[in-house]
């Protein structure tokens, strides 16, 4: 067996991938709280206000890493489901699923921020602005995995039916995603973007770091997730038993 | 004509039943027996290719299966000729025998009434005449002698005999006593799987 | 052999639909019920109408897609035909295109055929007719195909319809947006073929690629 093989093989075992992660959660929550402080620390409070916004520009440094995040947890979820449906790795249909939860409450996150963001902006706490339109659009792409997932009796079998979903999303969300930023010119000519301007270094840089923190927590919850999951579904294994029972690691 | 080494299936992260070895050749007939629960139906949707087996390998010779199910497989708003015409055509087979399958399997009265105005017995005897138009080589049948009479429990069993004489081969489903009498079988009792100590 | 089932298997839905024809057309009189409500919704006033005709009769298509959408595997999956099909070594993706053919031809086209009326109901600018029915012409089958896997991802789930809305919406989005586009296009006598383009390159996506999803999504239902 190839090296690279083998490193799939082991991945893909229960046990092995259990204590794997079991190692390195506290590691990147670590990371995660260093890396969150020190970004909010230097966006919240050290960086300059936006000479025309003030403040409330502030909720930038959650609401675009949320939006990132949002996004890329879509694309490595479909990835996920890609591998589950193909070669049948249970771990990584635990990981598409296990992804699920957690982009959504990231695209929550954004609507809620963008909308509050919104009212200092804009007057008003929602319009229907291409960016906020296409996330409430992926909310609902979410959803619509987690409920699939959910209403199947058969855990494996709504795994794999909610990956396919996910793919199918995959495919669509370009066209979604740009159909909405057409739409949007068509009916709103000349809206100036909040974001349309270039960013100042002095407020990239915090927003890079919480970018790289949320990156950071989403690997935590999903191993953490991907745990409990793993440890229920082989209860009546024997190192799952002896974990329990044994406290062993 | 089919062979299945270590046949594995899970639900809910358990193994159905123990892991199956089975051999089919031409010419055999095999029984699944195991009591209600024990995966019977399971097993067969396996062999049929319509469920995937959690590990362990199934082998099946090129060529179409004939598969009887729980389901019929019947159109309710379709004649018994109908859904035999479609079934002929699915299956690749002939269309011309069904009239004589008709006679044979004493539908031929039913044969222009719509399928849901059948009775169980008539609807099973519809479901099973599709065999003899399929050139099928290999027959699933899960239960094919359930709402059956005692005469077209005979029917099942001439329809048998013709498919094995003619090289051949049935995996069947049967809970309770109900064993073909006139044809030599094989038998493959499911053994509930049980957890290594 | 994988093609010679598919004429057969066209013309025994068509004909199953047929003695089903009053099941079909609750999807239609839904269709009319739900666009006679937004006159008793907004006013009968004609420039309120004519502003949102399009995007009315054009949702309301959407709806009626989805409410005929979850019978489209049901029967065949409850009374076993499906699992005759899928061990008939035939090619569930080519079975799937006909199927969907089968779900425009009794559901998508006659939206298409009704919507003269719908426009004048709506008191839709006389100049956006031609591309409304194009608009739907275009646009329903690739309804059609993303809603059958929809329908194939649920039809094994007891309350599959409910979810089905929630899994096809979202995937409805840019066709909405383009067809509505093409007809406020059209009413403003602007050029409208480019939407009408994107339309049919859907369509033709839709084509190519649902099949093989709407397959997957049968076999995994099967299991």
């Amino acid at each position: 067996m190839s090296r690279a093989k083998r490193i799939f093989h082991q991945f893909g075992s229960p046990p092995w991938l259990f204590r794997f992660a079991g190692w390195l959660i506290p590691w990147l929550w670590l990371v995660c709280i260093a890396l969150g402080a020190w970004g909010l620390w230097w966006g919240l409070l050290i960086a300059p206000p936006d000479y025309l916004q003030g403040e409330s520009v502030r909720i930038m440094y959650l609401h675009v890493p949320s939006a990132w995040m949002s996004y890329s947890i879509y694309l490595l979820m479909a990835i996920f489901g890609f591998c589950a449906l193909v070669w049948h790795v249970r771990a990584a249909e635990i990981m598409a699923m296990a992804s699920a939860p957690i982009g959504a409450a990231f695209t929550l996150v954004t609507l809620v921020t963008g909308s509050l963001w919104g009212r200092p902006t804009w007057g008003t706490y929602w319009v229907w602005d291409a960016r906020l339109t296409s996330e409430l659009v992926l909310l609902f792409l979410y959803l619509g995995v987690m409920g699939l997932h959910s209403a199947f009796d058969e855990p494996r079998k709504g795994a794999r039916a909610a990956a396919l979903l996910s793919l199918v999303g995959l495919v669509n969300i370009p066209i979604i995603h740009y159909s909405v930023v057409w739409w949007n010119t068509l009916h709103q000519p000349g809206s100036v973007g909040v974001d349309g301007s270039s960013i100042h270094p002095s407020m990239l840089w915090p927003l890079l770091i919480v970018a790289l923190a949320a990156k950071f927590y989403y690997g935590a919850n999903l191993l953490s997730r991907t745990r409990v999951r793993l440890l229920e579904e082989n209860r009546h294994r024997r190192w799952a038993r002896a974990w329990v029972t044994g406290g062993i690691d | 004509m089919l062979k299945s080494h270590q046949l594995l299936l899970e639900r809910h992260f358990q193994p159905v039943f123990a892991p199956v070895d089975l051999e089919v050749r031409g010419g055999e007939l095999w029984l699944i027996t195991g009591a209600n629960g024990a995966g019977k139906t399971t097993l067969i949707r396996l062999l049929a290719g319509l469920a995937r087996p959690t590990s362990g390998r199934l082998l099946r010779e090129a060529g179409t299966v004939a598969y009887l199910g729980h389901q019929l497989g019947l159109k309710a708003d379709l004649s018994v000729v109908e859904n035999l015409a479609f079934a002929a055509a699915l299956s690749g087979g002939d269309a011309l025998p069904i009239q004589r399958t008709l006679e044979r399997l004493d539908l031929a009265d039913a044969s222009h009434q719509a399928a849901r105005t059948l009775s169980a017995g008539q609807r099973k005897r519809c479901a099973l005449a599709r065999l003899s138009l399929t050139p099928a080589s290999l027959w699933l049948l899960d239960e094919p002698y359930a709402n059956l009479d005692a005469p077209g429990v005979k029917v099942v069993d001439a329809l048998l005999a013709e498919h094995l004489d003619g090289g051949g081969a049935c995996v069947m489903s049967t809970h309770g006593a109900l064993r073909p009498p006139d044809l030599p079988w094989r038998e493959l009792a499911i053994q509930p799987w049980e957890a290594p100590a | 052999m994988s093609g010679r089932v598919l004429l057969p298997l066209l013309r025994r839905d068509l004909l199953l639909a047929y003695r089903r024809r009053t099941e079909l057309l609750l999807p239609l009189v839904f269709l009319l019920v739900v666009v006679s409500l937004f006159p008793l919704g907004v006013g009968p006033g004609p420039q309120v109408l004519a502003r949102i005709a399009v995007g009315v009769i054009w949702i309301a298509a959407l709806l009626a897609t989805v409410v005929s959408l979850d019978g489209l595997f049901r029967s065949d999956f409850e009374d076993g035909s499906l699992e005759q099909v899928a061990v008939s070594g035939h090619s569930l993706a080519r079975v799937a295109l006909v199927k969907a053919l089968v779900h425009w031809l009794v559901a998508g086209l006659p939206i298409v055929l009704l919507s003269p009326l719908l426009a004048i109901w709506m008191n839709l600018p006389e100049g956006g007719l031609g591309a409304l029915v194009a608009s739907l012409a275009l646009g329903t089958p690739t309804l059609s195909l993303l809603g059958a896997i929809g329908a194939a991802l649920t039809v094994s789930l007891n309350r599959g319809g409910q979810l089905l809305s929630l899994l096809v919406f979202p995937l409805y989005v840019p066709i909405l947006i383009l067809a509505t586009s093409a007809v406020s296009s059209a009413t403003d006598s602007l050029p409208y073929n480019g939407q009408l383009g994107l339309l049919a390159a859907g369509l033709v996506a839709a084509l190519t690629l649902a099949p093989m999803a709407i397959a997957a999504a049968l076999k995994l239902s099967l299991e």
